[in-house]
């Protein structure tokens, strides 16, 4: 069993610093797809030939330490337990898909998890960066910076005509994801968020819960990402991507000022009584933990609530997950055991706040 | 848009269906979509991305199965990893990178409606596209060129037009 300080605290480095508009943009992530020429895909791929992929992409980072962005260690995830697993799948340092099919699955990841490089993912490569904050522009530097790292050791699979050959065809041509979770309450509240989500649609962007794909938008967190990678640059889709998260910012902060001048007293009420309920509830669902902790992020933004910090709300965000919940407090917890855990962790972590 | 299914979730999923010329809109989110797997034509429980891409790629084939024609469409096989264009259009995935030469005829609609375009324009990689970036840096000195003519700045165009000539050199050279 390797080492995993990945799994055992909650929030990654890079979560700690804020980055820009850090109270409407929770983080910025890049994912880039590649492939190796003259591999099957991990798809078709059997054991051995999954194994060749790994010994192929795994020495390329171990030769190259001087990246820049940290050691990196590798991480097989045959080699690990369900739980942990399902601990770097809510702390988004590997996608669902790896953890649940993870024949000669791995995962280098640098010391302060900002960088994680999966391989045999559905696709033989997959980098990605993430950033607190809205840096979107700064994740794909870092992400392409290390593209090419890999870049100058193995053949690509690429084609003049296609561009990047990737195993499903909604990532051909850039390979390139970028996405953005932001924390929306305001526009949830006034009823405003199915208008704006669909004209985000519009534009070749599409909108998910923050798990990924098929996941519901918990605790009014959404991630905005671009739909489309052939036909596009990387360039036009950071910058559009760009320029509608900044327009979503905007309409946020004009909600919550709204919503202060409206409603101070029905705002301020809800973040209290939400913020009262996590410190004193003995009894916790995931789904209601997620919408308290919104309403407290909320009240910690617009200046209602001075603590708990923002980071510390990252922290329990992750830490209310039910893999890190048993991770935390025994692996045999059942739903019933974890909504009482899940309170006895928000009450001490809470309480010792005044 | 709510979703008009539970009223509480945004809808995400916008269609329409015609049922004997009546038309039906559609407004779900995926939670419901996915719970109401019978709404989606081709979907039945399990609601993924694959699934709807599948659901677009057997449109290709919508004849298949009728015509000797369309059979063939389904049993073209990619010589490197084995998998059959119907293979292909079942999982929504390709089997290798080979896959998308094999299969290139039947990938430009596909793109066209995943993507709304058929190229790529972004990055290359550039230790195996030295060639291709050269060419792209020739197209866009010749857009420059014309524009500059157009403009009448003829000096301009006549130094676009030798770092034209010194690039077309230099990939004839290779």
């Amino acid at each position: 069993m390797p080492n995993l300080r990945f799994t055992e605290q909650a929030l990654s480095e890079w979560m700690r610093s804020g980055g820009s508009h850090s109270e409407i943009v929770i983080s910025s992530r890049v994912r880039i797809a590649r492939n190796i020429v003259h591999h099957p895909f991990p798809l078709l791929a059997n054991e051995e030939q999954a194994e060749k992929v790994m010994d192929v992409l795994a020495p390329v980072i171990d030769e190259n330490q001087a990246t820049g962005y940290g050691t990196f260690q590798l991480v097989k995830l045959d080699e690990l337990g369900e739980l942990d697993k399902t601990v770097l799948v809510e702390k988004h340092l590997i996608s669902p898909n790896l953890a649940n099919d993870s024949r000669g699955g791995a995962v280098l990841l640098n010391e302060d998890e900002s960088v994680s490089i999966m391989i045999n993912e559905e696709d033989h490569l997959r980098i990605q960066c993430l950033f607190p904050g809205f840096q979107v522009k700064e994740a794909w530097d870092r992400a392409t910076s290390i593209d090419d790292i890999f870049e100058a050791a193995v053949d690509y699979a690429f084609d003049d005509r296609r561009g990047y050959l990737t195993s499903c065809p909604t990532n051909v041509g850039t390979g390139l994801r970028a996405s953005v979770m932001m924390h929306l309450p305001a526009l949830v509240m006034t009823q405003q968020i199915g208008r704006i989500l669909s004209a985000v649609n519009q534009v070749g962007l599409t909108v998910r819960g923050i798990y990924g794909e098929g996941s519901e938008a918990a605790g009014n967190i959404f991630q905005i990402s671009n739909q489309i990678t052939l036909g596009q640059s990387e360039t036009e889709i950071i910058e559009n991507l760009h320029s509608v998260v900044i327009q979503i910012i905007e309409h946020e902060r004009n909600a919550r000022q709204r919503l202060l001048n409206d409603s101070a007293l029905r705002i301020t009420d809800r973040v209290m009584r939400s913020y009262g309920i996590l410190k004193y509830a003995a009894v916790m669902d995931l789904k209601e933990a997620s919408q308290r902790l919104s309403d407290v992020r909320l009240g910690v933004d617009v200046g209602i609530l001075q603590e708990p910090s923002i980071s510390v709300l990252n922290e329990l965000n992750v830490k209310t997950q039910p893999g890190f919940l048993q991770k935390t407090f025994g692996d045999k917890l059942n739903a019933a055991e974890r909504d009482m855990y899940r309170a006895k962790l928000l009450r001490e972590t809470l309480g010792t706040t005044h | 848009m709510v979703c008009q299914e539970c009223g509480a979730r945004p809808a995400t999923l916008h269609f329409t269906k015609i049922v004997n010329g009546e038309k039906t809109e559609f407004h779900i989110c995926e939670h419901c979509a996915r719970e109401k797997g019978e709404l989606i034509p081709g979907t039945s429980g399990g609601f993924s991305i694959h699934s709807l891409l599948s659901g677009l790629l057997d449109l290709e084939g919508a004849s298949k199965g009728k015509t000797a024609a369309a059979s063939t469409v389904q049993d073209v096989r990619c010589e490197e990893c084995g998998m059959t264009y119907g293979q292909f259009s079942k999982l929504g995935r390709f089997g290798c990178s080979s896959c998308y030469k094999y299969f290139d005829k039947g990938l430009d609609p596909l793109f066209k409606r995943v993507h709304g375009s058929t190229a790529h324009v972004g990055k290359v990689p550039r230790r195996a596209g030295v060639q291709i970036q050269v060419r792209r840096q020739i197209d866009e000195l010749k857009e420059n060129m014309q524009q500059a003519i157009a403009q009448e700045e003829f000096e301009t165009a006549a130094e676009l037009r030798d770092q034209i000539r010194k690039l077309e050199k230099e990939i004839a050279q290779e």
